[in-house]
């Protein structure tokens, strides 16, 4: 009896060693992949927008450089839909807007996209994880797993996301379609996702590149990057702060 | 027998019935593998991976690399067989060798009957 014990408590030793190396064997798997070299790195990426330079013109630049690169098509109707788009200034700040505000402000049209949250709630809500809240604070959607819910879009306070209610090819130019990067389907959510594929090849966001000097992209826990230097400068605004959803774009009043 | 006259009949009708797939395809072609039209091995000796895993595999591969390059932001894979990275791509890695789509996967496929779905979105080239 005295040696069985012994094997027993020997064998139960072994076998928790084996249980805590196996899993870390199976992950060693993923040596087999590796991130771009020139990838940006961040703790939090954010973005501001500078109202005072946001013109028609730059506005229509910074969409059209986004939808041409994702393949968003424009459809007529209130099916539309939108990674970014321009939206007045009461129904984006319908907290912040009261009887006697300036002449024209409630008209001024700005430019509105994803907010990239920090709590964001269509994370919460999403019952398949499809939308999900990367390690740099962009709140990626993983097309392939959405089922179309739509709890996402109740979920969401700023409207950022749009259904596919028929098939997007039907209303975007076949032959023109942008090949980096595929277009949706059918019964598929969306919305901007900040450009996380290209930030993963070392490039700042489209609307960014595209409206040079009234949209900035940076590194929020970064105090030398462009975002907080910006903030540091100007008064800002966040669209509906009370909800707590605290989000990542900033308009500089 | 008791009831022999139902039974027996009965029997013969499920036998019937039970091989019903054999005796239907009996005469009609056997499978073959279909011809592929390969990449030019001048420029591409080899696949990511051997041949065998390749034709095995590829699917769980390609879900493997849209879950790393989606949710983990890995775009690279790194190939034992040719020494070198590969971009995880659907578009801009697989189809860069094997461009004639119809020549290749979907011939396969419809001898397999399968009907991948990634084509509603991912563009062909
Ligand atoms: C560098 C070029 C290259 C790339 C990239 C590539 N292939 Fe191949 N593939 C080849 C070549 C060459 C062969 C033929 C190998 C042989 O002759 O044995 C092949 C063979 C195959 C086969 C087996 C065909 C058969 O004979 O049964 C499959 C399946 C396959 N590839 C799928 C894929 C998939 C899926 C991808 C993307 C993940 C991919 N390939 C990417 C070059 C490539
Ligand atoms: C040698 C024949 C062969 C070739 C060549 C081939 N496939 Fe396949 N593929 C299959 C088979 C068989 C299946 C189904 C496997 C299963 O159901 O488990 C499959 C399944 C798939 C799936 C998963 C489908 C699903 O619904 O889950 C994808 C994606 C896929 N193939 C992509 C490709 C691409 C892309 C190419 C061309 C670069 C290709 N295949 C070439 C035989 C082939
Ligand atoms: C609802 C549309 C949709 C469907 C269906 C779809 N994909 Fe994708 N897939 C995307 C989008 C959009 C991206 C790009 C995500 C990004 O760049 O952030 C992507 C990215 C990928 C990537 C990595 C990047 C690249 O360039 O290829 C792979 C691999 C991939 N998908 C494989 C597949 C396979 C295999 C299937 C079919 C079994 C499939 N996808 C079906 C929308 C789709």
């Amino acid at each position: 009896m005295k040696s069985s014990r012994r094997k027993f408590i020997k064998l139960a030793g072994l076998t928790a060693l084996g249980w805590s190396v196996c899993p870390s064997l199976a992950s060693a798997r993923s040596n087999r992949y590796r991130k771009i070299p020139g990838a940006l790195k961040a703790d939090r990426w954010a973005m501001a927008i500078d109202i005072q330079k946001l013109s028609d013109e730059v506005m229509q630049k910074a969409i059209e450089a986004c939808h041409r690169l994702h393949n968003v098509p424009d459809i007529d109707s209130r099916q539309n839909v939108k990674w970014i788009w321009v939206e007045t200034f009461k129904p984006l700040f319908d907290d912040q807007v009261h009887a006697h505000q300036m002449e024209g402000k409630e008209k001024l049209p700005l430019l509105t996209l994803c907010n990239h949250c920090d709590t964001p709630p269509c994370v919460r809500v999403c019952p398949t994880k499809a939308t999900f809240k990367r390690h740099d604070g962009i709140v990626l959607m993983d097309f392939h797993r959405c089922i179309g819910c739509r709890f996402c879009m109740a979920g969401c306070p700023y409207g950022s996301r749009s259904f596919n209610y028929s098939d997007p090819r039907r209303f975007l130019n076949n032959d023109e379609l942008s090949p980096d990067y595929p277009t949706r389907s059918k019964g598929v959510v969306e919305k901007c996702e900040f450009c996380a594929h290209l930030v993963d090849q070392g490039e700042r966001p489209a609307c960014v590149e595209a409206a040079e000097g009234v949209l900035f992209f940076g590194d929020l826990s970064d105090p030398d990057s462009e975002v907080r230097r910006v903030l540091r400068d100007r008064y800002s605004l966040v669209r509906k702060a009370k909800l707590g959803t605290e989000p990542q774009v900033y308009y500089l009043i | 027998m008791y009831d022999a006259k139902k039974i027996i009949p009965g029997l013969i009708i499920f036998a019937l019935f039970f091989t019903f797939p054999f005796w239907f395809n009996l005469g009609t072609a056997a499978y073959t593998t279909p011809e592929l039209e390969l990449p030019d091995p001048e420029e591409h000796e080899h696949c990511i991976e051997s041949t065998e895993y390749m034709r095995a595999e590829h699917m769980a591969m390609l879900d493997e690399w849209r879950d790393i390059y989606v949710r983990d932001g890995y775009q690279e894979y790194w190939s034992e067989l040719n020494q070198e990275y590969f971009l995880t791509s659907l578009t801009k890695t697989c189809m860069d060798c094997h461009s004639d789509k119809e020549k290749f996967c979907d011939r396969c496929h419809e001898a397999t009957a399968v009907d991948p779905y990634c084509w509603d979105c991912h563009i062909e080239p």
